[in-house]
């Protein structure tokens, strides 16, 4: 099984019926695998505020939500992260691409890649990184962690985790 | 006329409904006008009325009204094409155009110059977009929720706000009493 099929079992497993993507190469599996699945209703979003807000509405009616986004995203939602998703105290598991860690072919993702841990920890936001195909298996527990308390919460996921990117 | 002055004309209309109210002034009007649990005040995050309102819209069903402006809509533009193309039939986006940032000072926005929101939102792909008078606002409101469609209108009526106190109450306390009115 792929990990992107792995991932999206988990997702559905938790009870997660509303997803919103803004795409990256390396979560193009992951999108195409919730796109599949007639469990949850996919709404890609433009931008990443909006799918948060999406998402709070979601929330409220009844619905578990996800977001998945690259983490130059973190640069654009701070505000809405602090003044919608956690001043209401909602729940919402993040599955970031983390771009500009090691096999990153392109220079400028490094730049917020470098910001990118230092953000989430200055917003309080718990935040777990997978590294290795193996560190996914604690992705049942972390949503399960995210909807007991409320929160937001980064998973983040680097090229090494995604395999790379052949031959670059 | 002013938004407060339409909203206090719509308010029983809005009073059995689900309201997603936008930032600022806006959410301070209606909540000074006719406080219900079924009203969902925003007291940050510019932009993201509509949104929130899709995302309710689409998870249950009942009907849900978003009061937005429209230079929150010009904040997220982006609203519209995912609006137009994830079509819920119970989501009634009512944008009060009143060509200016309300909440800062009536700073003029550009949809009283030459941007029009209800060629955007046909353009964007959604089908019933209605443009009216603030005169007209009850009636158009009230069709729209009996049409069973989802609607976008666009109310265009004059710049000014109501003096009305700052929204003390606890976003965690609008948040749960909003979420218990959904599942009543």
């Amino acid at each position: 099984m792929s990990i992107s099929s792995k991932i999206v079992d988990d997702v559905v497993a938790a009870g997660i019926e509303f997803v919103t993507t803004v795409p990256c190469k390396q979560l193009a599996g992951v999108i195409d695998e919730v796109e599949a699945r007639p469990e949850i209703y996919h709404i890609p979003s433009n931008k990443e505020d909006e799918g948060m807000g999406l998402c709070a509405g979601a929330f409220m009616g009844g619905k578990k939500p996800m977001i998945i986004m690259q983490n130059t995203a973190i640069g654009v939602t701070i505000n809405t992260l602090a003044t919608l998703t956690q001043f209401y105290r909602m729940p919402l598991p993040m599955l970031i691409s983390y771009r500009g860690e090691l096999r990153e072919p392109v220079a400028c993702q490094v730049e917020m890649a470098v910001h990118t841990k230092a953000l989430l920890n200055q917003l309080l936001i718990p935040t777990f990184h997978f590294h290795a195909e193996a560190d996914a298996e604690e992705l049942p527990e972390i949503l399960k962690y995210t909807f007991m308390c409320n929160k937001p919460v980064a998973i983040l996921t680097d090229a090494s985790f995604w395999g790379g990117y052949g031959d670059q | 006329m002013i938004r407060s002055e339409i909203l206090k004309e719509i308010a029983p209309i809005l009073r059995d409904q689900l309201v997603v109210c936008n930032i600022g002034i806006p959410s301070q009007e209606l909540h000074a006008i006719d406080d219900q649990p079924s009203n969902f005040y925003m007291l940050g995050t510019m932009g993201l009325a509509s949104s929130i309102g899709l995302g309710l819209a689409l998870a249950q069903p009942k009907p849900v009204v978003v009061i937005d402006g429209d230079g929150s809509i010009l904040t997220n533009m982006g609203t519209l094409p995912t609006i137009a193309n994830n079509v819920a039939k119970n989501y009634i986006l009512m944008i009060i155009d009143n060509g200016s940032y309300g909440s800062t000072g009536d700073q003029p926005t550009y949809t009283g110059k030459k941007t029009s929101l209800a060629k955007v939102a046909e353009a964007c792909g959604c089908e019933r977009v209605i443009e009216c008078r603030d005169v007209d606002t009850g009636t158009v409101l009230q069709e729209a929720l009996d049409s069973g469609e989802m609607t976008i209108m666009v109310v265009k009526c004059d710049s000014g706000n109501a003096k009305m106190p700052v929204i003390t109450m606890d976003p965690v306390v609008i948040r749960d009493r909003f979420m218990k009115a959904v599942q009543a």
